[in-house]
């Protein structure tokens, strides 16, 4: 996977975010995360919303316990924020988004 | 009224059996139900296998649906850990009786940013809790979550409302904790928000490993308070209350011999008690063992299934040396009368030769047993650790009415008593008997009395035995000048007598012959003065007749 860089432009993003139902701090991450994927990606970027008091299996199967939790799956490595993602700059940074 | 008022007045607290041998009988029934119970210890003290039992005696005896959430252990390695236990998690599983969920942070993974709950959580074991209706649920061990996770703010916060959240949702919970520096929880948190405490321990002294398990705190409920030793073995965790909280067995009134000759008449009533106790003490040498075979011999002649602890000798040995004098205990294993355990008391702790005991006893439901000895189990253990140990040994055997013999090897000392085992059991046991060497000219006696039998008259007098080819033999009390002799003395004091005896058969013998002899010269004397008066008699008719003869001749002359 030494190539992942070069496949980032090329394939987009794809992130699934785990939250609960209208929860305040889901509410935030949701937006937060629209709006970091608006400016950096643009709309080169595929979003998977799991609300996990409906859909709990998944919770399951991703191994969640904090919410709300971001996980990106594409590309490579895959990474797992938690949190309202407000805190910009190190989403930015994990996310390996700087432009 | 009192009575009455009492009674008005008892209300049971809810509780969840625990399953766990014993525990159930300290908490007065098991854990709070409806309410979160914390289980908190260092690490390999048996945090996750008492839970884990909890859920499974939940499901297997009293058909309670279980959830547990590991943090630390894969489900797989979990099943593994207890099936050695005899627990198939895999059926319980399948039956939907119980869901394991492993739950994994790992700290490397996971970025933080911002704001977070733990919805994640509580949505996953709300899930598994309605899922299978569960009302048991174990937590092992949540504070692993403060090892993946940073905001430890939010944590703290979290894991107050998860126990408000067990609490709400009405589940019976075991949440386990690691042991902290000050606190009982690394976190001092969960301690102050559970409802019930359980500090589980594993202390090492002198080489000798122990667990013990004790209730810190169990609210609206009463409790045992003491350190209770535990064990976990091939079925799991057992609990040893320190004492049953009951003295209520029912006692016999049959009287078993005790198979010595002689030892027997020293007990007024002839005999021990059926399930009493006897502790027979002395020095080293002095035929504890004999004895103790002996009664052993005894029971198993009138087919009383018996047991044999020894902690000094082999089965082999102890039968040789038996046989020696006159004891046949090989008989009685081939019957199956009789069973000998040799084990060195160093081979494990104080708990696991309790245990031992108790599965044999369990298993060979013996009416006799025989440990010798006891004083051997001190260099396991402190004294204070043997003497609760041996307490709950007795009230084990009581509750069984099993006939016990220890004995007990005393160290020789000046005072020659209390040793540190018959310190530690003397108060405990219903007779006491003891062997004492009996030193003195040159020699060594063996002397046997009884210092109490509970219930019943007995011997004041220390009486000799001696051990011959035929086997043990009381000797007759022989009283000299100055008390009981014994050996040596005792011959010689009997060879005096019969000198004495002797001598006075003589002197009576010699006396008649003198009185004989004076009869013969008092006779002769006799002989002699009627001889003198018969010749003086003899001499007076003489003179008599002379005179006469004068007379008439006299008279003649003056005729003529």
């Amino acid at each position: 996977m030494d190539n992942s860089a070069d496949e980032t432009s090329t394939a987009g993003h794809k992130f699934i975010l785990f939250v609960t139902g209208m929860s305040v701090k889901s509410g935030h991450a949701i937006e937060n995360l629209r709006r970091i994927c608006d400016k950096y990606l643009q709309n080169n970027y595929e979003l998977e919303i799991v609300d996990i008091s409906r859909d709990s299996e998944k919770a399951l199967v991703h191994q969640i316990v904090a919410i709300p939790t971001l996980i990106k799956t594409h590309p490579a490595p895959r990474r797992i924020i938690i949190g309202d993602l407000s805190d910009n700059e190190k989403v930015l940074k994990i996310l390996n988004l700087s432009e | 009224m009192a009575y009455k008022k009492t009674k008005s007045q008892q209300f049971i607290f809810p509780k969840s059996p625990t399953g766990i041998d014993g525990l159930d009988e300290i908490t007065n029934g098991g854990f709070p139900k409806g309410r979160p119970t914390l289980i908190c210890g260092g690490a390999g003290c048996g945090k996750t296998l008492l839970s884990m039992q909890f859920l499974i005696k939940g499901i297997t005896e009293h058909n309670e649906p279980g959830v547990f959430m590991s943090f630390e252990e894969p489900s797989d390695d979990l099943t593994l850990n207890v099936k050695s236990l005899g627990f198939d998690i895999e059926k319980l599983k399948a039956d939907k009786k119980l869901i394991v969920d492993h739950v994994r942070v790992e700290r490397s993974e996971i970025e933080e940013a911002g704001e977070y709950d733990l919805d994640g959580l509580f949505i996953r074991l709300g899930h598994a809790i309605d899922s299978i209706k569960a009302t048991r649920v174990v937590l092992d061990t949540i504070e692993s979550l403060f090892g993946g996770l940073d905001n430890q703010a939010i944590l703290r916060a979290e894991l107050r409302r998860l126990f408000h959240w067990l609490k709400a949702k009405g589940v019976t919970a075991i949440v386990t904790g690691e042991r902290g520096e000050a606190t009982l929880t690394r976190q001092g948190l969960e301690e102050y928000v559970s409802d019930c405490v359980i500090v589980l321990d594993h202390r090492v002294i002198d080489q000798v490993s122990t667990r013990r398990l004790r209730i810190v705190k169990y609210r609206g409920s009463t409790h045992g308070t003491n350190e209770y030793p535990f064990l976990i073995d091939a079925d799991g965790i057992s609990v040893l209350p320190i004492t049953s909280l009951k003295l209520d067995n029912d006692v016999s009134s049959d009287i078993i011999s005790t198979g010595v000759p002689g030892l027997d008449e020293m007990f007024h009533s002839g005999g021990f008690y059926r399930g009493s106790n006897t502790l027979i003490s002395g020095t080293a040498g002095t035929a504890k063992t004999t004895i103790a075979s002996y009664f052993a011999n005894e029971q198993c002649n009138k087919n009383e299934k018996t047991i044999y602890f020894a902690f000094e000798e082999s089965p082999q040995q102890l039968i040789r040396n038996m046989k020696s004098i006159g004891v046949d205990l090989e008989k009685h294993i081939k019957k199956g009368t009789l069973q000998i355990h040799s084990s060195r008391p160093s081979l494990n702790g104080l708990e696991l030769h309790l245990l031992t005991l108790r599965k044999l006893i369990k298993e060979f439901q013996p009416t006799t047993i025989i440990i010798d000895p006891i004083s051997n189990l001190i260099t396991v253990g402190s004294q204070d650790e043997v003497r609760s140990m041996l307490v709950r040994l007795i009230d084990m055997l009581k509750a069984n009415n099993i006939t016990v013999l220890f004995t007990s090897l005393n160290k020789r000392t000046d005072k020659f008593r209390p040793d540190l085992a018959e310190e530690s059991v003397s108060s405990l046991v219903d007779i006491w008997i003891t062997v004492r060497d009996m030193e003195g000219i040159g020699e060594r006696n063996r002397g046997i009395f009884i210092v109490k039998a509970r219930g019943m008259g007995h011997s004041n007098q220390v009486r000799e035995f001696v051990i011959t080819d035929q086997g043990m033999e009381l000797l007759d009390v022989e009283l000299g000048p100055k008390g009981i002799l014994t050996g040596s003395e005792r011959q010689s004091h009997r060879i005096e007598k019969k000198m004495s005896d002797m001598k006075h058969q003589n002197e009576i013998i010699r006396k008649d012959r003198e009185i004989e002899r004076k009869r013969k010269a008092l006779e002769a004397n006799i002989e002699a003065l009627r001889n003198e008066f018969e010749s003086a008699e003899e001499e007076l008719n003489i003179l008599k007749a002379t005179e006469e003869l004068y007379a008439k001749l006299t008279s003649k002359k003056k005729k003529e």
